[in-house]
């Protein structure tokens, strides 16, 4: 298995490392039983991402993507940030190896579970007090990857 | 990349020792001969591997003839395995083994399951160990075979093999180690083991890839591994991998001989260097058997991070370490046997296998502790599961 040159930039250097204190949406995928954990702190002013930082527990290429989405959402509208997809990640990192491909499933999910905290705390979506994403098991997220991987 | 290159994988596998080459080039070239014919340049090849036999079967204390040439120790495991299983199928169906197998074992194990036979896969303690009596109580009329490895591969508990030898032999059940990572490690002598069938391989004692051993005891009952030709008495059919005979014995010559002073150094590297993991890194937990255990084998769970991380970063420095992490094995679990010690699954993510050999020096452990202790320190302040136990800290 091999990461490319990109991956392991944004591993060894990986961008918006830490938290946002008074974050306006805070969200985190995955679970410590898979081995990969991703927290998302994002700062909205205006419908725009300002600031954003992560924290994630997981290889080389959590890290990464985690960089790299943390990268590709900052000075977006929410809106825009929701159409990220696991695939612009993984190709903003010039690809990942094909059994590395639920990490940057787990990118997306993290952005979308950040915003979607953002709207419940700004009251624009129903509290229904769970989570779709982050309550998932370690073979639904695999298994979705899979789905991807066609 | 780093400019230090530091190799703590000897578990995995070790370099070809330069004896160990030596002896081996004439065997590729100038004797290339077919052991099977019966002019010169063959009887020359096939007096080179029956000396290797001979050689094998001094250091192990078996006779010759009870020693067969494999193409590597997953082939010993699959051949002892299964061929005992078919071998003795009329016999019972029952076969007892643990939970910290090798894979060979292991899923040789499970396909025999879905053949109709019946597992036991005996549970260990914290530290890797099963103990005579759980073996003795697994035991019925219908178990034709116990498989326990002699020490394991990941966190390096080495097994009570001479106790469990005498309860077989005493049942009159076909006793099978595996003994890969033992071997070169550890003084072993079948007869005085009672083992009936011993698994080894080259590559992990400084010999070459691509070429194993089964000792089988004298009226065992084992089905041919392959069908072929009359090589290794009928018993495994297909011309010899003489070159790499030739450098498994001698390689083994040469550990044997060095065990002491191997041993001494490499016990003095682990030891140390489990002393000071424990000394400089918080949150850390040593896994297996803090004297049970193989001499260069050191295995720590460190708390709040991922293994891959952690080998990549090593990695980067000049070191090359291991994983029982998921992620480093290409699956959704984590290392069954830190598993079967008890690990949650977030500290078996965790985990660093350090496995040191003959070249290793105490420079090296002086950069390990040099670089080990932030890498950690880094990879935590990037955790979320970090994030309380700092703040807890504070």
């Amino acid at each position: 298995m091999m990461y490319s040159e990109k991956v392991m930039d944004h591993f060894m250097n990986p961008r918006n490392v830490g938290e946002i204190a008074d974050a306006d949406g805070v969200g985190q995928v995955g679970n410590a039983k898979c081995g990969d954990i991703m927290k998302m702190y994002l700062k909205i002013k205006n419908g725009v991402i300002t600031d954003v930082k992560f924290k994630t527990f997981g290889c080389g290429a959590a890290v990464a993507t985690s960089s790299m989405a943390t990268e590709l959402v900052k000075g977006k509208t929410i809106d825009e940030a929701l159409k990220i997809t696991n695939k612009a990640v993984a190709e903003a990192l010039d690809g990942l190896p094909p059994v590395k491909m639920h990490c940057s499933n787990l990118a997306e999910e993290a952005i979308k579970a950040a915003i979607t905290d953002y709207k419940r705390r700004k009251g624009l979506i129903e509290d229904d007090g769970d989570c779709n994403v982050c309550c998932l098991r370690c073979e639904d997220i695999h298994h979705h990857l899979n789905d991807d991987d066609e | 990349m780093s400019a230090r290159s530091i190799y703590f994988d000897h578990a995995a596998t070790t370099h070809v020792k330069r004896e160990v080459l030596e002896a081996m080039l004439p065997y590729f070239s100038e004797n290339y001969g077919n052991p099977s014919t019966v002019y010169t340049i063959g009887r020359t090849s096939k007096k080179a591997i029956e000396e290797a036999r001979e050689t094998v079967a001094r250091i192990i204390g078996a006779e010759p003839r009870e020693i067969f040439f494999t193409g590597s120790g997953t082939e010993a495991d699959n051949w002892a395995v299964k061929g005992a299983a078919y071998a003795n199928m009329k016999k019972g169906k029952h076969i007892i083994t643990t939970s910290i197998e090798h894979h060979a074992v292991l899923h040789a194990c499970q396909y025999l399951e879905s053949e109709g036979f019946e597992v036991t896969y005996l549970p260990v303690d914290e530290y890797g160990l099963v103990t005579p009596g759980q073996v003795e109580a697994a035991i019925r009329p219908d178990t034709i075979l116990i498989s326990i490895m002699f020490a394991n591969n990941e966190i390096g508990t080495i097994q009570p093999i001479a106790e469990i030898g005498r309860i077989a032999r005493e049942k009159g059940i076909c006793f099978h180690t595996d003994a890969v990572q033992a071997m070169g490690n550890i003084k072993i002598n079948v007869s005085e083991l009672n083992v009936d069938m011993l698994s080894m391989s080259a590559h992990k004692f400084y010999g070459p890839k691509g070429v194993g051993a089964l000792y089988v005891r004298k009226g065992v009952k084992l089905t041919s591994f392959m069908h072929g030709g009359a090589q290794e008495r009928g018993r495994r059919a297909s011309t010899e991998n003489v070159p790499g005979i030739i450098g498994l014995a001698k390689a083994l010559e040469l550990a044997d001989m060095n065990m002491e002073q191997h041993n001494r150094k490499l016990v003095a590297l682990r030891d140390r260097t489990i002393e000071e993991i424990e000394k400089k890194i918080p949150f850390v937990r040593l896994n297996g058997h803090r004297e049970k255990r193989l001499p260069g084998n050191v295995n720590f769970s460190f708390e709040f991070i991922e293994g891959e991380s952690l080998l990549l970063m090593l990695d980067l420095k000049g070191i090359a370490a291991s994983s029982g992490s998921a992620c480093t094995s290409g699956s959704l679990d984590p290392s069954h046997v830190l598993l079967a010690i008890g690990l949650p699954h977030e500290k078996a993510h965790g985990s660093l296998r350090i496995t040191f050999g003959d070249e290793n020096t105490d420079e090296d452990v002086d950069y390990l502790m040099e670089v080990l202790p932030e890498i950690v320190r880094r990879l935590r302040e990037m955790s979320p599961l970090y994030e309380g136990i700092r703040s807890s800290k504070e």
